[in-house]
């Protein structure tokens, strides 16, 4: 049996996510991850936002920064760029991310620091009450969008390959143990590295969208998540109302820190 | 109608009352359920107003700022980091001369976290030329939501509601809900010329040089100035209208007291208590509740204070390297007029509850010190 409880501050539980709640599932697959990495606790640093999704911060015994609403990329931006040694993670939520902080999000990318970003998608601000999140689904209820959400949504994955990440994929909390290895390949790599993963809220979104029940939004997690190789076997019929998961993106670029360095290396053989 | 509703909720009834059209906002805990029952009402045709969930604070008070330069009514809500992200617009509404409307649920600034209430979020906007008014009861903050609006459109500049996070926002009390049709002879539909029009085009925030921008900070302050007068004048009015006032100022027992204690916020009612349970053992003992900070009621406040032997002056929030932020302002209400000493205490900071026990430590200190250079004073702090 994994020992979970040599990584958490036991402390700070209870943990305040909801019964149902899918991020106690990221928690754990970000553990086993670096656990088979072997980074040291010390050579890691959890930075994190606000949301439901940042309290993970809270729970991990690694380095963490708690920051603010929407900034935890640029935190950590500065914490990778003072020390790029550190293995830096970046714990948000889809309104985090995407929306007070979607400017960052999108910059971290095209810059291609060497950040490993996991995006909690519940497609709702679920720590608030249910307001509707730009990933909130065309149509979805939220509570501030009673009769259905007249926005389209965000692509959270497709935003950040367009931005110029170097590695993209997307998981599920389903799939739990593939979630693991996302995450495992994420931080390996090295460059902007995305993890969106799927992470039900029955509370806020669940209830008001004919799901109440987590073990319906788990089902609906295990029946629409396709594995990339088999999605592209798909007709688009078959496509329709499928999530394509595993690894979207992964290519080679230059990493900020390194040209950084090698900018400063080359000024000193000049002289 | 009387309904027993939460401070956070008597907001919205409010705006519910002020014909507001357009509402933009973004969640943070504790003002979400301000917008949340606004947005309610919008859905169920309860109000005519727009409503937009839109990606920021930043966002949502720079919606209200583009809405109001469209010439309508305009509101939104907010907190602690919320409204320090809106500081650069907080300064912008008040240039452009736009009567917007704000609710802030005081709430204690990070790190460390913390969703629990002190001044220090609405406090450090001090500057910005928003007319600040700290609310007490729901049904006060209510009444000066539709009082805002009145006094923003009359001097043109922005008005901000300030209520103590949970002691006020989450508290349930009694209200006399007001209704559209009872409001808007009072407070009319609002019109304005200066707007952004496709018949008649107005400019808004182009380059000023030196010859002009200068004038145009005078001006603001001269509205402030006049903002003091007005909202004596939108309260009387609202009086006359709803048998319902609340003053500049609200001293308590005041008349031969040889001490006074003032206060902002909920720890103006446990103040009350506590002068009531003092009084009757004898002590000649008052409070002063200050409910417009800005423009700040030099006058109003002297004049109480100045009968006094002693002032103490508590306040739930700090200016780091200064004292507590309400005694800088007595202070300087009194200087160069009065010699009474005048002592500072700082408590209740990040929603550390401050009860009648607190309360008469303090009014005890108060008494009891002599020396009035020691101006501040750290009341329950664990050493």
């Amino acid at each position: 049996m994994f020992d979970y409880l040599t990584y958490v501050r036991e402390g700070n539980f209870p943990h305040i996510w909801c019964s149902g709640c899918g991020h106690g599932i990221v928690l754990k697959s970000f553990i086993r991850a670096i656990d088979k990495l072997g980074i040291h606790r010390d050579e890691a640093v959890m930075v994190s936002g606000i949301g439901c999704s940042s309290r993970t911060a809270g729970y991990v015994d690694i380095n963490t920064l708690h920051t603010t609403h929407g900034r935890a990329i640029a935190f950590a931006t500065g914490v990778k760029f003072a020390n790029p040694k550190l293995h830096v993670i970046v714990v948000t939520g889809d309104g985090d991310a995407t929306a007070i902080g979607g400017n960052h999000y999108i910059h971290a990318a095209r810059r291609n620091i060497d950040l490993t970003v996991l995006i909690y998608n519940n497609y709702i601000y679920g720590m608030t009450g249910g307001q509707v999140s730009p990933t909130t689904p065309r149509g979805a209820r939220a509570s501030t969008s009673p009769f259905g959400n007249i926005e389209p949504p965000f692509n959270i994955s497709g935003l950040a390959s367009a931005a110029g990440a170097s590695f993209v994929a997307r998981g599920d909390v389903y799939h739990a143990q593939k979630l693991e290895k996302l995450i495992t390949q994420a931080i390996q790599k090295k460059g902007f590295s995305v993890v969106e993963v799927l992470s039900p809220c029955p509370t806020a979104y669940g209830r008001r969208n004919r799901m109440a029940s987590p073990v319906t939004l788990m089902e609906w997690l295990r029946d629409n998540c396709i594995p990339v190789k088999k999605y592209e076997k798909m007709s688009e019929e078959e496509r329709s109302g499928k999530i394509r998961t595993g690894v979207l993106i992964d290519i080679e670029k230059p990493e900020f820190t390194e040209e950084y360095r090698k900018l400063v290396d080359s000024m000193q053989v000049r002289g | 109608m009387k309904k027993v509703i939460m401070g956070n909720h008597a907001v919205s009834y409010g705006v519910r009352a002020s014909d507001v059209k357009v509402i933009s906002a973004y969640p943070i805990t504790p003002q979400t359920q301000v917008v949340e029952l606004l947005s309610e009402m919008c859905a169920d045709g309860e109000i005519d107003a727009k409503f937009i969930k839109v990606e920021s604070e930043h966002s949502a008070l720079t919606a209200v700022v583009g809405a109001s330069a469209a010439g309508v009514r305009s509101f939104t809500a907010t907190s602690a980091q919320g409204l320090l992200l809106m500081h650069e617009i907080l300064h912008w509404a008040v240039g452009a001369r736009l009567p917007i409307v704000l609710a802030n649920i005081n709430r204690a600034v990070g790190p460390p976290w913390s969703i629990w209430t002190d001044q220090n979020d609405s406090l450090s906007q001090r500057d910005v030329g928003w007319l600040q008014i700290y609310c007490e009861s729901n049904q006060e903050t209510q009444d000066t939501i539709v009082q805002a609006f009145k006094i923003a459109e009359t001097v043109k500049l922005p008005v901000m509601l300030v209520l103590d996070a949970f002691f006020l926002s989450h508290t349930f009390e009694i209200v006399d809900i007001l209704e559209a049709e009872q409001v808007r002879p009072f407070l009319p539909p609002y019109s304005t010329e200066v707007r952004v029009d496709v018949e008649d085009s107005h400019s808004f925030g182009n380059l000023a040089s030196p010859d002009g921008y200068f004038e145009l900070r005078y001006m603001i302050q001269k509205a402030m100035e006049q903002s003091r007068e007005v909202v004596k004048e939108v309260d009387r009015e609202f009086g006359e209208h709803f048998g319902r006032s609340y003053g500049l100022i609200q001293p308590y027992r005041c008349d031969d007291a040889e001490t006074i204690l003032v206060t902002s916020g909920t720890v103006a009612s446990t103040t009350r208590a506590v002068i009531d349970q003092m009084r009757d053992e004898g002590i000649k003992i008052g409070s002063l509740k200050i409910r417009v900070f800005r423009p700040f009621p030099f006058e109003e406040v002297f004049e109480v204070l100045s009968g006094a032997k002693k002032v103490a002056v508590i306040d739930r929030n700090i200016s780091f390297g200064h004292h507590g932020i309400f005694f800088q302002e007595v202070k300087s209400a009194l200087y160069g007029r009065t010699d009474i000493p005048i002592i500072g205490f700082i408590t209740g900071i990040g929603g550390r509850d401050v009860t009648p026990t607190v309360i008469r430590e303090i009014a005890d200190k108060a008494m009891g010190d002599e020396s009035p250079e020691r101006e501040i004073n750290w009341i329950g702090v664990k050493r």
